[in-house]
């Protein structure tokens, strides 16, 4: 059933690949082809792969329960976090509060997982930032 | 003597003390990524990669550095497979079907050395194979017309499910996903935006690096997190349950290395094609050369029993089909297997292009490249086996506090380069879609490939038509073009008829040695 879903979601997004192709505006240089053609070849191919799929489905894969779901969806959510926190918080504060969170949840006892945080960025950035001289965000503390 | 002329060219731009260096570094990070299960090559080098582009490193050193964590991932998939019975990377399963035997009867220390000499063995001879094809491979390509290689693209994303893929479906799935990604930002002929919804980020398309790293690390990433609550309870007591393997000294005597001689040679020679041909790579070469070894070695029935010429063959393997693997993404511009797609990646974000001209326009770095490989090859040897123990010892870093790192480096890496925060959230995004993908047994490498090879093989389209003033049947014009559409069509098609046999057989040895074992 999964993979059948799976097909149909992928039909669905070729169909609107192709109708985002023929909304693509002409130039007034061209060449034969132009630059919807190949676009027009993907989305088709695109399409049959996905009614394969939805016709001959393998065995649905093990999902997770929807705690494990949810562990993900934090996981991720914590990453997006990260992302809009680095500008502000720079990144010494935005790396520690990060790794400890994903430590913490990947089985770390909270004491080590804040351990590991701090070390984790405060390694990085020296290796990174003090040694090797790459650019990371900046925050409030200059660091 | 052309090719000695031009190697001796490379040694003279490989051996500088920067290079070396480099790829001291490279193969120390390499062993240690290649050993640490989790992580392989092809997430080993697209984790680090973004970082040499951030430290404004040269093509050379670049790609020297990155190759020789390349080839260290190779040798280091060996170490977890004997110690562990957990393979360090894919291609190293055959590995553990004699390796972890012969680590439990004491032989730990022989196993890691002979495994070690075996993927020396292998690597050296096919970095010299690259070196006397790759040239030759390259004359043929300088026939190639914009038909021919569009052609070639269609070739090979026909045979990249490989020929153990049991769903072609979903393979050309992928390959399309990723094609279509390709195409977001402003075409390159007429100037005009495509499916970019009037986001000006989206302008300059999806980096590949952002996409690459999103997928093969950060899907990681989020399977770690997947599996670290309900079932890290019955991985902790299998660990536990495990006894801790006593190494030993990590040495081979002469008899046993001549005894494993002619394994070894037939394996790099099985390897090497594995890795030269479209289709096959490194995981089907170890595969291959075990499976050839025991057909001609099991009279007494040893092999799966800790069989050293068992633990010999897929290792010499392996590292001959990454040497062999080169051969195609350097003289054609056309990887045949996942992390030859992340270096093809290298090559493209320094503004290299690859294929024929690539050694006729930069013979620097093409030969310096080959020169560092060997010297590489050397460095490895020399680190795999007196420092085998201090890799081993890398793999008791739980994963708890080595995924985070990964999450982290990604991050970094991928900031250095645009410092740009919508990048790291195309990222994360790319991330989530690797990590379901997955679930769906959906191949990563032909969404790479797809977003890599996109624009590429559109512009050879687009020059084939205006050549033939929009004449479809000028793409299979010439004998050459047709030889390749004929491949292509039989590598898509062979796998529906073969593929679930070969994967049963590479499970069915799988199984048949833990019955053995344990």
């Amino acid at each position: 059933m999964s993979d059948r879903i799976f097909g149909g979601i992928g039909l669905a997004l070729a169909a609107f690949y192709v109708w985002a192709a023929t909304t693509i505006e002409l130039s007034f240089i061209s060449d034969p082809v132009g630059p919807k053609t190949f676009p027009f070849i993907i989305g088709g191919l695109f399409a049959l792969a996905s009614l394969a799929i939805l016709l001959r489905p393998d065995a649905p894969p093990e999902w997770p329960s929807m705690t494990r779901l949810a562990e993900i969806a934090a996981g991720v959510a914590v990453m997006v976090a990260y992302v809009y926190l680095l500008p502000s918080a720079g990144f010494v504060i935005a790396t520690a509060l990060g790794t400890a969170y994903l430590s913490w949840r990947l089985g770390a006892a909270p004491v080590s997982a804040v351990v590991a945080g701090l070390a984790t960025s405060g390694g990085i950035f020296v290796v990174f930032h003090l040694v090797l001289g790459l650019t990371l965000a900046k925050g409030p503390l200059g660091i | 003597m052309d090719t000695l002329a031009n190697l001796m060219h490379g040694f003279d731009v490989a051996v500088t003390f920067q290079n070396m260096g480099l790829a001291l570094i490279g193969c120390f990070l390499g062993t240690i990524i290649g050993a640490l299960p989790g992580l392989g090559p092809s997430n080993g080098v697209a984790i680090l990669m973004p970082l040499a582009f951030s430290l404004g490193l040269g093509p050379t050193p670049a790609l020297i550095l990155l190759t020789s964590v390349y080839y260290g991932a190779m040798y280091g998939g060996r170490i977890s497979s004997i110690l562990l019975n957990i393979p360090g990377d894919e291609p190293a399963v055959m590995t553990t079907l004699d390796g972890y035997p012969m680590a439990r009867a004491g032989r730990a220390g022989e196993a890691l050395a002979i495994s070690g000499i075996a993927s020396f063995i292998g690597s050296f001879f096919a970095t010299i194979g690259l070196a006397l094809l790759a040239p030759q491979l390259v004359k043929v390509a300088l026939l190639f017309g914009p038909a021919e290689y569009f052609a070639l693209f269609a070739l090979a994303f026909a045979t990249l499910g490989g020929i153990s893929s049991t769903n072609q479906a979903k393979s050309a799935w992928a390959a399309a996903f990723g094609l279509g990604i390709a195409m977001i930002g402003v075409d390159g002929q007429t100037g005009v935006p495509r499916f970019s919804f009037g986001i000006v980020h989206l302008y300059d398309g999806i980096d590949f690096l952002v996409a690459i790293v999103g997928l093969f690390a950060l899907s990681e990433v989020l399977i770690f997190l997947e599996h670290s609550g309900g079932t890290s309870a019955s991985a902790k007591e299998a660990q536990q349950s495990r006894p801790a393997i006593a190494i030993g000294r990590p040495v081979a005597s002469f008899s046993l290395i001549r005894y494993c001689t002619p394994a070894m040679l037939r394996s790099t020679v099985i390897g090497f094609l594995a890795g030269v041909l479209p289709g096959a790579g490194a995981s089907l070469g170890s595969f291959m050369a075990y499976a050839a070894e025991k057909q001609i070695n099991n009279g007494k029935d040893t092999f799966g029993k800790g069989d050293p010429r068992g633990v010999a063959a897929p290792e010499a393997g392996n590292n001959a089909a990454a040497g062999g693997a080169l051969v195609p993404m350097l003289a054609l511009g056309v990887p045949g297997s996942g992390t030859t797609a992340v270096l093809l990646a290298v090559l493209l974000s320094l503004n290299v292009t690859p294929g024929p001209l690539l050694f006729t326009n930069n013979p620097d770095i093409v030969w310096g490249l080959i020169a560092a490989l060997f010297i590489a090859n050397v460095m490895l040897l020399a680190l795999n086996l007196p420092m085998v123990g201090i890799f081993a010892r890398v793999l008791l870093i739980p994963p708890k506090y080595l995924m985070p790192l990964v999450a982290m480096v990604s991050f970094v890496g991928i900031y250095g380069i645009s410092g740009s925060t919508f990048d790291l959230l195309v990222m994360v995004l790319f991330g989530v879609i690797g990590w379901g993908l997955r679930k769906f047994d959906i191949p990563l490498v032909p969404i790479i490939m797809g977003i890599l090879l996109g624009n590429l093989m559109e512009a050879n389209l687009r020059r084939a038509m205006t050549i033939s003033n929009g004449d479809w049947s000028a793409l299979f014009g010439s004998p050459l073009a047709i030889a390749l559409w004929l491949f292509a069509a039989f590598g898509f098609l062979l796998p529906i008829f073969v593929g679930r046999k070969v994967k049963a057989g590479i499970e069915q040895a799988r199984e048949e040695a833990r019955d053995l074992g344990i």
